[in-house]
């Protein structure tokens, strides 16, 4: 294997992606899948999951986990050229943005920007959901866990989707939770 | 109350260290209500654009932040703060998966883990969408782009595609 075509892949990748990432890092997720697992073939279904799964965990952006998929490809250089393809421009193009708007805020242009792209994002976010949850319970293939592994995966996915919409509480729960059951009944 | 740049420097990194499960909901309560410096309205629109403008909203967030308060050294100072504990930690965890990954014990916990964190992207899609109470033209392009994300269309076709229809509807669900 190539480590540099790797490099320069990741790097290309990822700057394609953050350009059209509206709605952030979560909505470019089954774009990042495609690039990664895919196209590349650098991880499995499951291997995606759990690195997302690693950066939930961990606290800081949604958008961590694309260093964590450059770590993977290539060690610790991987990460930091992997997060700055996904971070560099965009942050140019957003202090451009910021720069020159002044009190655009409020406009009706920016009013019908921001109501007409935000379905867009949130439609995106959702199937980020579903192909995360497809792939904590069957990305990892027969093996990757006994009888009965992946209709327990489906219901922590089901039972964290309800709490984290109708509670108010902290997110932490649903991951604590995942990780008691996953360790108690996933071996 | 006027920041300078180092703090606020040390205030996103605080905000980095401590965001467990998304950046922005505590971003908003250390700007606004630890810090005051800024209004919830200006909060509000802050993270709007940073939403709307493509990249990662936290960062876009910190950027309008840093560029409100400090200008450009004030948007660096903001991204890099962000950033910099985050990382950090994040390496030593890359780190540790690569040595304990395939433990039995830890693959499962992970795995766990990965299950709830699915749950918890999806819940919060349907939080913002009912929350949005969008009108009917806008609900069928969030669903529009829902489907053609689970068919696999490429993301540049989905966003450029449905942009248009998006941006009739808000203007439609606006004028009325």
């Amino acid at each position: 294997m190539n480590g540099d075509d790797d490099l320069s892949a990741l790097v290309w990748g990822f700057l394609g992606i953050s350009l059209l990432s509206v709605g952030g890092g979560v909505a470019a997720l089954p774009e990042m899948h495609r690039l990664v697992v895919e196209t590349h073939g650098w991880m499995d279904d499951l291997a995606f999951s759990k690195r997302y799964a690693l950066a939930q965990a961990a606290p800081g952006p949604n958008v961590m986990v694309v260093g964590l998929f450059g770590w993977h490809v290539a060690g610790v250089t991987g990460m930091f050229a992997a997060m700055l393809a996904m971070c560099g421009p965009t942050s140019i193009l957003a202090y451009a943005f910021c720069r020159l708007r002044g009190h655009l805020g409020g406009s009706v242009a920016m009013r019908v920007f921001e109501r007409g792209m935000v379905p867009i994002a949130v439609g995106l976010i959702a199937a980020s959901g579903l192909l995360l949850a497809q792939g904590a319970a069957f990305g990892g293939g027969e093996a990757a866990f006994g009888a009965g592994g992946a209709p327990l995966a489906i219901t922590i996915s089901i039972g964290s989707t309800v709490f984290v919409w109708r509670s108010r509480l902290s997110p932490l729960w649903v991951l604590g939770v995942g990780a008691v059951l996953g360790a108690a009944f996933l071996r | 109350m006027q920041p300078s740049n180092r703090d606020l420097f040390l205030t996103y990194l605080q905000i980095g260290l401590t965001s467990f499960g998304g950046v922005n909901a505590w971003a908003r309560h250390v700007l606004v209500e630890r810090r005051g410096w800024l209004t919830e309205q200006e909060y509000a629109e802050t993270l709007g654009i940073g939403q709307v403008l493509p990249g990662p909203n936290a960062l876009n967030t910190a950027i309008g932040v840093g560029v409100r308060f400090g200008g450009a050294m004030g948007a660096i100072a903001c991204a890099l703060g962000l950033f910099a504990g985050p990382m950090a930690l994040l390496a030593g965890l890359a780190a540790m998966y690569d040595a304990y990954g395939q433990l039995p014990l830890v693959r499962a916990t992970l795995t766990g883990i990965a299950a709830a964190a699915a749950g918890m992207v999806l819940g919060t899609a349907i939080k913002m969408g009912v929350k949005l109470k969008p009108t009917l033209p806008l609900l069928a392009v969030g669903l529009a782009a829902l489907a053609l994300a689970l068919l696999r269309a490429p993301l540049p076709f989905v966003v450029l595609g449905l942009a248009p229809f998006g941006l009739a509807a808000a203007w439609w669900a606006i004028r009325r």
